[in-house]
């Protein structure tokens, strides 16, 4: 429990590192989510093409 | 060499190899994290002067020094893809920006939370590191809004990379605010005159983390470049290729 305590700056430490925490997780599934809806998107874009074609 | 290059700037080359180079960086990138946030909060010795709140340095520096880095990837690579337009350059500087926001605003937010305990503020806004720091973030704002603002690609590449360009000045001046006025911020501690101004137990976790997020940007970077390539390439012959072979790589 001290450690958590960070001698009474417990709230300041552990707030900046959950922020970078989430912040990377933000980014790590934006970069994931963004690409599956892009091949998504093209991907039913060029079947639908090659099927009317 | 420069056939290398060449081909390595080719939009289906990289398509295909930048799976592979962003797990190379992203591997050996959390296994520095791993070790800087856990030595830096449990190993480090505390600081005399400002006890256990220091160990906020082991996320506002590697964040700090991204948000700087990532702004010079989108300078510099809009520069190339002005003059020498090529694709892959617009396409890298397209995919740091927000990058370099979301690190912008993590320097900003730990500095602050930062601030409270030492400074006794939040904010400062006579203080030139903070206020350069956060005209740095309204430049990253600027260049994502000019670039949702035009339609055309080529064109808003273009302007963009300009806005860009002008951002460096900025850049330099976040960097040497802290010598050229009075601050509350501190001065260099990594590059101070005369080696680091720190005690080897509490600089090793702190390079760990400066490594190991820049090692995670690099693969964040990689990635978002990779579907934007996909994204400009769309109508394009291999895209289609690619998408219609059976084994259809994503």
């Amino acid at each position: 429990m001290e450690s958590l305590a960070m001698g009474g700056y417990g709230a300041y430490v552990w707030t900046c590192f959950g922020l970078a925490a989430v912040v990377l997780i933000i980014n790590e599934w934006r970069v994931r989510a963004r690409q599956e809806a892009v091949y998504k998107e093209i991907e039913v874009r060029i079947k639908a093409l090659e099927d009317s074609a | 060499m420069w056939k290398w290059f060449h081909q390595l700037a080719s939009p289906p080359h990289f398509y295909r190899i930048a799976p592979a180079f962003s797990t190379w960086l992203l591997l050996p990138g959390l296994a520095l994290i791993a070790y800087g946030v856990y030595s830096g909060l449990f190993l480090a010795p505390m600081d005399y002067q400002q006890g256990d709140a220091f160990r906020i340095i082991y996320i506002h520096v590697p964040s700090a020094y991204l948000s700087l880095m990532a702004y010079m990837i989108v300078a510099v690579a809009g520069g190339i893809g002005l003059i020498w337009r090529m694709k892959l350059a617009h396409a890298v500087a397209a995919s740091a920006a927000p990058l370099g926001a979301w690190f912008t605003f993590l320097a900003l937010a730990t500095g602050s939370i930062w601030g409270r305990p030492m400074w006794g503020t939040w904010w400062e806004w006579a203080d030139p590191r903070m206020m350069s720091e956060l005209i740095l973030l309204f430049f990253y704002f600027g260049y994502m809004a000019l670039r949702a603002a035009i339609d055309d690609t080529a064109k808003a590449d273009k302007a963009s990379a300009l806005l860009a360009l002008v951002g460096v000045v900025n850049v330099i001046i976040v960097h040497y605010s802290v010598e050229w006025w009075s601050s509350l911020h501190q001065g260099q501690t990594i590059m101070a005159e005369g080696g680091p101004a720190m005690d080897p137990g509490m600089l090793y976790p702190l390079l760990a983390n400066i490594f190991g997020f820049t090692l995670l940007f690099g693969s964040l970077l990689l990635r978002r470049t990779r579907t934007e390539v996909l994204f400009r390439e769309r109508r394009t012959r291999w895209v289609k290729e690619m998408i219609l072979a059976p084994e259809g790589q994503s």
